[in-house]
């Protein structure tokens, strides 16, 4: 039989690159189990402490409460607001269209440090004390574009037809936004909603900046790095990856059954 | 609330409607008339801007200037859904998100109407399609959601039902199945339809009355085999089925007829059947009504007759041949023979002359950009 590197060499690669990419995620994992006195940095001995009384630790269920708040809340708005502009840009033509396109390109392309610095800078001429609060409108910024981008792709394969039936079907115009329009855009609100969640809750420059003395976790854990991360931290993370891939993964499984049923 | 339903159609009248788009008018003045219960095919090319005279009716699309009244009341003012009118949209406008008998429901449970899934399933009934109630309309064959669409709109008892195109993305066959269901549909229920195509037979089929459109105005309308038998205008006679058009300067008129000169040939036409009796007129005929002779023929003053030519092109269609024939001198002719006997009834490249009846003949009130004799 002929060699041939090709058969052997993609194989190989990919399984290095799995494996890079899993290596820190595994190591969060299983140090979330290790029994810790100091520093979670050798392995001492397998405990389910951690996990039970996570917890105990409170300024890591702090952080992370406060994540989840501020991610929920800033997700809420731009999916909402986000939404809303995706249909105009998409469905209508007016003045300041183009200008509007590309004020929303620039968060994206704008460097993250350039942007919470920036921030930063408004809340402080204007006055505004900085913390939670000031922490949802620098996310609501950022992740409105990329909600606005994920919605806009699902308007453009949306038929005007199909609105033009239900207001030819007696559907006045909230109506027919809330039977026809939003239920057809639906997954692309969710998967923007979804995009929006992970990027405000693991933002740590732009926060940082503009944070003041509210904590979240990605900063809490950032600053537990100099002195050694708690398992606790672990635990959370770990939490988030499995939560993450569990969703991710029935969203798949009812996809596919979907089509195997629509197939049928 | 406009919306006053009624178990049968309302007529609709168009008053001077002009619609005008940026850089473009689609619709530049048009009056239109459809008795309630009638049929109404409006023909034409795409782009004449029968789609948006529907959209208007409809509701979806502002008119300029001008007026729309359903059943004596005028509408133009109010919003699509406030009007008694549904549509059949071309791609049927299902709704993926919906099962079928959802679908068929919607208009049902928007106007709070009682036991609207009941009612729904007898629409699907009508339609044939009760069994597939549950399914979801990209589960359906084309002809299927046809259907769908059709019961979704009817179910409602609109005045006025709307066609866009309904039979367009169906397959010949299917079309004409379609377009007997459709015709079967409409005697039944009642209802005023109006149907807009750009199919020439199919409107024929159909309809009651059909007007062929043409740059945003109504260029003829009437019932099918009229305006068949006698088109007024140059793209009326081209536009439903085939025509031959000659044109020439009027050189002799008497009591009854007018008689062009085309390349020293001379054609009539009946004077009655004739739009302009003077200057440069168009005289068409259809090619199913000319016949051609092998040997010259004796005809009296009633007949047409040219030649002789050459047959330069023979087109199998089936049930008939179509035959070119090159009349050096005078122009092309197009003539339908039907295969009765042997086919084709000549070879290419005989020798014929061409003869029509002149009550056949058609006198038309504009000329054709392109007539079918030499140098016109």
């Amino acid at each position: 039989m002929k060699f041939s590197l090709g058969k052997f060499l993609l194989p190989t690669y990919v399984a290095l690159a799995f494996v890079f990419t899993m290596i820190p995620i595994v190591y969060t994992f299983v140090f979330s189990f290790n029994e810790v006195n100091k520093s979670n940095i050798a392995w001492k001995r397998f405990t389910f402490d951690n996990w039970l009384y996570v917890c105990n630790k409170q300024e890591v269920c702090e952080a992370f409460g406060n994540s989840i708040a501020i991610a929920v809340i800033a997700t809420a708005i731009s999916t909402a607001l986000g939404t809303a502009i995706a249909i105009a840009l998409g469905r209508y033509r007016f003045k300041g269209r183009s200008v509007t396109n590309l004020l929303l390109f620039l968060p994206m392309a704008t460097p993250e440090v350039v942007m919470g610095a920036g921030l930063a800078a408004q809340f402080l001429n204007v006055g505004v004390a900085k913390g939670f609060w000031t922490i949802v409108v620098a996310h609501v910024m950022f992740t409105l574009s990329f909600v606005v981008v994920t919605v806009k792709a699902r308007v453009a394969t949306l038929d005007p037809k199909l609105e033009e039936a239900g207001r030819d079907l007696y559907g006045n115009a909230s109506q027919v936004f809330w039977k026809i329009t939003f239920p057809l855009l639906l997954p692309g609100i969710a998967a923007a909603a979804m995009l929006s969640f992970a990027l405000s809750f693991d933002d740590f420059i732009i926060t940082q900046f503009n944070s003041g003395p509210e904590t979240t976790f990605p900063k809490f854990v950032y600053t537990a790095a100099v002195r050694g991360i708690p398992p606790e931290a672990n635990v959370v993370g770990s939490g988030v990856f499995i939560v993450a891939i569990a969703i991710v993964m029935i969203v798949q499984v009812r996809a596919s059954r979907k089509a195997k049923r629509l197939a049928k | 609330m406009a919306t006053d339903f009624v178990a049968r159609g309302q007529d609709l009248e168009l008053v001077g409607i002009r619609k005008e788009f940026p850089g473009f008018t689609a619709i530049e003045n048009l009056d239109l008339k459809i008795p309630a219960g009638e049929f109404f095919a409006l023909l034409g090319p795409s782009g004449c801007g029968k789609t948006t005279t529907l959209r208007i009716v409809a509701g979806l699309e502002e008119a300029t200037h001008g007026k729309v009244l359903i059943g004596g009341k005028d509408v133009s003012g109010t919003k699509p859904h406030e009007r008694p009118v549904n549509t059949v949209f071309q791609n049927y406008a299902l709704f993926p998100h919906m099962s079928v008998l959802e679908n068929v429901a919607f208009g049902l449970r928007q106007r709070k109407i009682k036991e609207p899934l009941a009612k729904a399933t007898e629409a699907l009934q009508m339609v044939e399609l009760e069994h597939l109630g549950n399914r979801k309309p990209q589960q359906l064959s084309g002809g299927q959601q046809q259907r769908v669409a059709l019961a979704r709109a009817l179910v409602n008892r609109p005045a006025l039902l709307l066609l866009d195109e309904p039979l367009g993305a169906l397959d010949l066959k299917l079309r004409r199945q379609m377009q007997v269901e459709l015709k079967a549909i409409q005697m039944e229920v009642g209802l005023t339809f109006l149907h807009v195509t750009h199919d020439q037979e199919e409107a024929m089929d159909m309809a009651d009355t059909v007007a062929v459109m043409n740059h945003g105005q109504i260029e003829q309308m009437g019932a099918p085999e009229a305006l068949y038998d006698r088109p007024k205008t140059a793209f009326v006679a081209r536009f439903l089925g085939q025509s031959n058009i000659f044109v020439g300067e009027v050189v002799e008129e008497n009591a009854n007829t007018i008689s062009i000169d085309c390349n020293g040939q001379k054609v009539s036409a009946p004077k009655s059947r004739s739009e302009k009796h003077s200057g440069k007129v168009a005289i068409g005929v259809r090619p199913e009504k000319a016949t051609f002779h092998e040997d010259k023929p004796v005809l009296d003053s009633n007949h047409n007759l040219v030649g002789p030519g050459e047959i330069i092109d023979i087109r199998f269609t089936g049930v008939s041949n179509q035959y070119l024939i090159d009349i050096p001198g005078f122009g092309d002719i197009t003539v339908f023979a039907q295969n009765v006997g042997k086919s084709p009834v000549v070879e290419l490249g005989a020798q014929v002359w061409v003869s029509w009846k002149v009550e056949h003949a058609f006198g038309l009130s504009d000329l054709p950009p392109k007539a079918d004799n030499d140098g016109e």
